[in-house]
C-alpha cells in the first residue's frame, strides 16, 4: 500500500519520532479552534526540524499524492489547519527558533514554530515591539498568524500582520524552496510575492522563515470606557474621535447583549442600562497621549456618553478585564459558539451593529457582537448547541444573511480570521465569477497537483487529490 | 453517579470545551512535548472520543489521559470546563475497561494495606544500604535501577515514622479548638520534622491534636491512576475513622491530601448509604495547615522570633489552585521578621513532580523541574518554602543534581521555628 510506503519514507527523513501514526494521537489533529466544522483523520503527523526536511515531505508528498496540511498551534477560527482530506499532518512546532533580532534595522529573523508572545517578550527588551496582537497571541505561531494574516486588538493604529512582514521562505509544492524581500524598508524588486503567501492561509507554499518588522514601544497610554444609551451615539463616537485626527491604538465595542452576559458572569462593574460601551487606548509619546486623551473625552461627552478613565495601571486592568471577558462570557453561556469577522467600513459600524440584532431577533437567536470598531471589524457571535439540528440551521442562515449584510455595506467577509473551509462558499460573492478564476489559475500555477491544504480558501475547481 | 464511576457525568464539560487552545500556553507538559494529545483541548476530544465508543480502551490511549493533574489548565480555560474532572473519569474509564496495570495494582495493594506500607517503608530504611547510595550532596541515589532513575536523589526514608514516635492524643489544656491531623504518607516516612512542625505550630496556637494511628494513604494516588474502588474503600474507612472523633477540624499539612478529604471522598462516596452526608461533613471541616493557623486558630504574631533567612516559596498545584491556599503561606512568610522574601516569577508553575508521574514520565518531569530551578536560582534565595512534601522531594531532587546548595521546607517547619 502506497501510504505504507509514504511513512516508510517519511521516517527515513525524519526519525521515527517526528513520524506519528497512532489513532490516538491522530485524532487530536482532526480538528482546530473554529466551531462547526467537520473533522477528519489526518494519515500521518509529521514534525520536521528544518527547512530541509519539509521540502523532503512536500517531494514524499507530491511521490505519494498525499495532501500536506501545514500547521502551528491550530488555533485559527477558519478550518484553516483541519486535514479534511487526510494525508500529512506538517506541524512546524519544532521550527521554533528566534534567529535574530536586529535593533538596528528594527527587525526579527524568526522560524515558524515561534509563539507570537514569546517574540514580543524577547524584543521587549530592545524596547521593540511586534504589534500584531491576536487574541490567541499566547499560543498562535508567527508562521500560522503569517499564513493567516491574523488581526488583533491594535489594528485601527498598527494595521494587521502584512504589514509587518518584509521577507519570507518558502517551500513551494515541488519542494523548492525560495526566498524573498528581505531586512530593507523600501523593496519594489518584482512582484510583491511577500504579500502573495502573507495570508494565503497555507494553499500555496510552507513558510519555513519569517523577516518581520518592530517599531519602538509606545511610552505612555491612556485607556478610558465609555457608556452610551443607545447604538448611534457609540457608533457617532468612533467617527468623531477619528475625524477629530485621533487615531486609538484600540477602540472596541460591546453590544448589551454582550455586556449583559459579561456582567453576569465576570461581575466586573459594567453600567447597567448601557446599549453600548466603547473601549478606547490612546498610546505613544506622553504629551501626545495627554492631547489625545483629552479629545476622546470631549467627543465621548458631546454624544452623550459617560467617560471612566484608568489612572493607573491596576485600573487600566479592570477596564480591559470587560473586555477580554466578552469572549469566555459568551462561550460559558451555551455549549456551541460560532464567532464570525464580517467587517464594514468604520462609518457603517452602527448600521452593521443594527443589522446583526435585526438577524438575531428574525432567527431566534442569542447574537452577542463585540469586536474592533475602529476598524470596523465587528465579532458577531452566535450562542447556539450544535447537537441541536434545527437551531443550526437557522445559525446558518443567520450567518449567511451576517455576510450579506456586511457585503452591501462595502465591508468583506473576513476583516482577520480568514477563509479556510467556514467561508470558502462565500467567496464568490465577493470576488465574483471572473474574481474566484483569477484565484483559482493562481492556486494551479503554484500548486498543480494541488496537495497544499487541499479544500480551503478556493472553493471548487481545484484538481484532484 | 459521579464521573469516577461514569463518564457520561462530564459530558457537559466535554461539549463545553470550544477548542481555543488556550490550554497549550498553560500547560506544563505541553510545552515540553508539542503534541496535541498531550494538552487538555486533545485530550477532551480523545474523551470524547471514549464517550461515543469511536475509540475502544488500548494502553496507548490511556496512557494519553496520564499528566502532572496541575489544574494549570482549569484555570485558564475560558469557557471554564473543568478539565480534571474529565481526566480523572477518563483515565477510571480506562480502568474499568483495561483493568489496572500492573504497576498501579501492586501501589494499590500497598497503599490499601497500610500494615503491609509500613513494613515496605521500614524494609527499605534499613535496607537502603543494599539499594541506595549517599548522594554527594545529601540524600540517596539508587544503586540499581528500582524503578527509579539512576540519578535520581531520593531523601533517606525516616527509620521510624512520625505517627510512631508521637502519642495519638496530644491535649493542650484549655485548648481553643481540637482538631485531628491527618499527615499523609510523605510527611509520616519521609519528613516527620514537617509533621512535628504541624503539631508544634498547633499547640502553641491553642490547639488540641489527635493522630490517630490507623490513618492510611488518603488514596489521591489511586485516584489520580483511575483505580476507583480501591480508593473508595479507603474513602470510608476515612470517614469512618475521622468523623467519630468530635473534633472541631481536619488539618493536613499536603494540598494533594486536603483535596481527598475536601472534594474526591465527596464525589467517590456520592450516595452513598451512611457515608454521602459524613464524607460532606468532614469535606467542611478540612483545612491546609497554613489556612488553619492564618483563618481559624491565629498563630500569636507576637510570639514569633527572629528568622534570618533570604527565602521563596513555590506554590504546591493541589494546595493553590486545588484548595484555593494562595495567600496565607505568603502571609506566614511575611510575618516572620528576619525573613527576606523574594518571590518567584511563577510561584504556581508545577515542579514537575506529580507523584507517580515523575516515575513514568521521569525526563519530561525533570525538563518541567529545570524551569522551576531557573526560576528559584533567579530569587538568589538560599531556601525554599513550599507546602508539599512531593514538591519537596522534586526540588530536594534538582538542587542536588543540579549543585545549588539549597534547602527545602515546608511553611509549617518555618513558622514552628519562628515560635520556637
Amino acid at each position: 500500500m502506497s501510504l505504507t510506503k509514504a511513512i516508510l519514507d517519511l521516517r527515513a527523513i525524519l526519525g521515527k519520532e517526528n513520524v506519528v501514526t497512532a489513532k490516538e494521537d491522530l485524532l487530536c489533529y482532526s480538528f482546530d479552534a473554529t466551531a462547526g466544522m467537520p473533522e477528519h483523520l489526518p494519515d500521518v503527523l509529521v514534525t520536521p526540524l528544518s527547512v530541509k526536511q519539509v521540502a523532503e515531505v512536500v517531494k514524499v508528498a507530491n511521490r505519494y499524492k498525499l495532501p500536506v496540511y501545514p500547521r502551528g498551534s491550530g488555533t485559527n477560527l477558519s478550518g484553516g489547519t483541519v486535514p479534511i482530506r487526510g494525508g500529512i499532518v506538517l506541524s512546524l512546532l519544532k521550527m521554533n527558533k528566534i534567529l535574530e533580532v536586529d535593533p538596528e534595522n528594527f527587525v526579527a529573523i524568526v522560524q515558524p514554530g515561534v509563539i507570537i508572545q514569546t517574540l514580543n517578550t524577547t524584543v521587549a527588551a530592545y524596547g521593540l515591539i511586534y504589534p500584531p496582537d491576536p487574541g490567541s497571541m499566547a499560543t498562535a505561531t508567527m508562521g500560522g498568524s503569517v499564513a493567516e494574516c491574523s488581526g488583533g486588538l491594535r489594528g485601527l493604529k498598527y494595521g494587521v500582520t502584512r504589514d509587518y512582514v518584509m521577507g519570507l521562505e518558502v517551500v513551494l509544492a515541488n519542494g523548492d524552496v525560495v526566498r524573498f524581500g528581505g531586512k530593507t524598508v523600501k523593496n519594489v524588486t518584482a512582484y510583491d510575492m511577500v504579500r502573495l503567501f502573507t495570508g494565503s492561509e497555507g494553499t500555496l507554499g510552507i513558510i519555513t522563515e519569517i523577516i518581520v518588522r518592530l517599531i519602538p514601544a509606545p511610552e505612555a497610554r491612556k485607556t478610558m470606557l465609555a457608556s452610551f444609551k443607545d447604538l448611534t451615539s457609540a457608533g457617532n463616537s468612533i467617527l468623531g474621535i477619528i475625524q477629530s485626527k485621533v487615531i486609538p491604538a484600540t477602540m472596541e465595542i460591546m453590544d448589551r447583549v454582550t455586556m449583559e452576559t459579561v456582567e453576569n458572569h465576570a461581575h466586573v462593574g459594567l453600567p447597567t442600562g448601557a446599549e453600548a460601551i466603547l473601549l478606547v487606548e490612546v498610546d505613544g509619546i506622553p504629551e501626545v497621549v495627554r492631547r489625545e486623551a483629552a479629545t476622546v473625552r470631549k467627543v465621548i461627552t458631546r454624544n452623550g456618553g459617560t467617560v471612566k478613565a484608568a489612572a493607573d495601571d491596576r485600573e487600566r486592568d479592570q477596564l480591559w478585564a470587560a473586555r477580554r471577558a466578552a469572549l469566555p462570557a459568551l462561550a460559558q453561556k451555551r455549549p456551541t459558539t460560532i464567532l464570525e469577522d464580517a467587517t464594514v467600513p468604520r462609518s457603517k459600524i452602527t448600521d452593521m451593529l443594527l443589522a446583526i440584532q435585526d438577524i438575531g431577533r428574525r432567527y431566534k437567536l442569542t447574537i452577542g457582537a463585540f469586536g474592533h470598531a475602529g476598524d470596523g471589524n465587528l465579532h458577531p457571535t452566535i450562542l447556539t448547541d450544535a447537537r441541536d439540528s434545527e437551531e443550526m440551521e437557522r445559525v446558518h442562515q443567520a450567518v449567511d444573511e451576517i455576510f450579506k449584510a456586511a457585503l452591501a455595506m462595502g465591508g468583506t467577509l473576513s476583516g482577520e480570521h480568514g477563509i479556510g473551509m467556514a467561508k470558502a462558499r462565500y467567496l464568490p460573492w465577493e470576488f465574483g465569477e471572473k474574481g474566484v478564476q483569477l484565484l483559482q489559475k493562481i492556486k494551479e500555477a503554484l500548486d498543480p497537483g494541488c496537495i497544499l491544504n487541499p479544500g480551503k480558501l478556493i472553493p471548487r475547481g481545484e484538481g484532484q487529490v | 453517579m459521579s464521573h469516577y464511576h461514569d463518564l457520561s457525568a462530564v459530558e457537559e464539560q466535554i461539549t463545553s470545551c470550544m477548542r481555543c487552545g488556550n490550554c497549550q500556553a498553560a500547560c506544563p507538559y505541553y510545552r515540553e512535548t508539542g503534541s496535541e494529545s498531550s494538552v487538555a483541548r486533545g485530550r477532551i476530544r480523545l474523551a470524547r472520543a471514549v464517550l461515543t465508543g469511536e475509540l475502544k480502551y488500548t494502553p496507548a490511549l490511556a496512557e494519553r489521559f496520564e499528566c502532572l493533574t496541575c489544574y494549570a489548565c482549569n484555570a485558564t480555560c475560558p469557557c471554564g470546563v473543568k478539565i480534571d474532572k474529565v481526566l480523572l473519569a477518563a483515565r477510571a474509564a480506562m480502568v474499568r475497561e483495561g483493568g489496572t496495570p500492573a504497576l498501579k495494582k501492586l501501589m494499590a495493594i500497598a497503599l490499601k494495606n497500610q500494615r503491609l506500607l509500613d513494613l515496605g517503608f521500614k524494609t527499605t530504611a534499613r535496607a537502603k544500604g543494599l539499594f541506595l547510595k549517599p548522594h554527594p550532596a545529601g540524600g540517596l541515589s539508587p544503586r540499581f535501577p528500582l524503578g527509579l532513575e539512576l540519578r535520581r536523589v531520593v531523601p533517606p526514608l525516616s527509620p521510624k515514622p512520625f505517627r510512631g514516635q508521637v502519642r495519638e492524643s496530644v491535649p493542650v489544656p484549655g485548648a481553643g479548638k481540637k482538631v485531628a491531623f491527618f499527615t499523609g504518607c510523605l510527611n509520616n516516612y519521609v519528613y516527620p520534622s514537617t509533621s512535628h512542625a504541624v503539631v508544634e505550630a498547633l499547640t502553641k496556637s491553642n490547639v488540641s491534636v489527635l493522630i490517630p494511628r490507623e490513618q492510611h494513604c488518603c488514596g489521591a494516588p489511586l485516584v489520580i491512576n483511575g483505580v476507583i474502588d480501591v480508593a473508595e474503600e479507603m474513602a470510608r474507612s476515612h470517614v469512618d475513622l475521622f468523623s467519630g472523633l468530635g473534633i472541631d477540624a481536619l488539618v493536613v499539612a499536603c494540598g494533594t491530601c486536603g483535596e481527598s478529604f475536601k472534594r474526591k471522598y465527596v464525589d467517590l462516596l456520592d450516595g452513598a448509604p451512611g457515608y454521602a452526608n459524613r464524607a460532606r461533613e468532614l469535606a467542611a471541616k478540612t483545612y491546609d495547615i497554613g489556612d488553619f493557623v492564618c483563618n481559624v486558630a491565629p498563630f500569636d504574631r507576637k510570639r514569633l522570633r527572629e528568622v534570618a533567612m533570604k527565602v521563596t516559596y513555590h506554590e504546591p498545584c493541589h494546595l493553590g489552585r486545588g484548595l484555593g491556599v494562595t495567600a496565607e503561606p505568603v502571609e506566614i512568610i511575611r510575618s516572620i521578621p528576619g525573613l527576606d522574601f523574594i518571590p518567584l516569577k511563577e510561584p504556581n508553575r508545577c515542579c514537575g513532580n506529580a507523584g507517580s508521574f515523575s516515575f513514568t514520565h521521569y525526563d519530561v518531569s525533570y525538563n518541567i523541574l529545570k524551569r522551576k530551578l531557573t526560576d528559584v536560582a533567579g530569587t538568589g534565595a538560599e531556601t525554599v518554602i513550599t507546602g508539599c512534601g512531593a514538591c519537596r522531594m522534586q526540588l530536594e531532587d534538582g538542587i542536588a543534581q543540579e549543585g545549588l546548595g539549597k534547602k527545602v521546607f515546608h511553611t509549617a517547619e518555618i513558622l514552628a521555628l519562628a515560635l520556637r
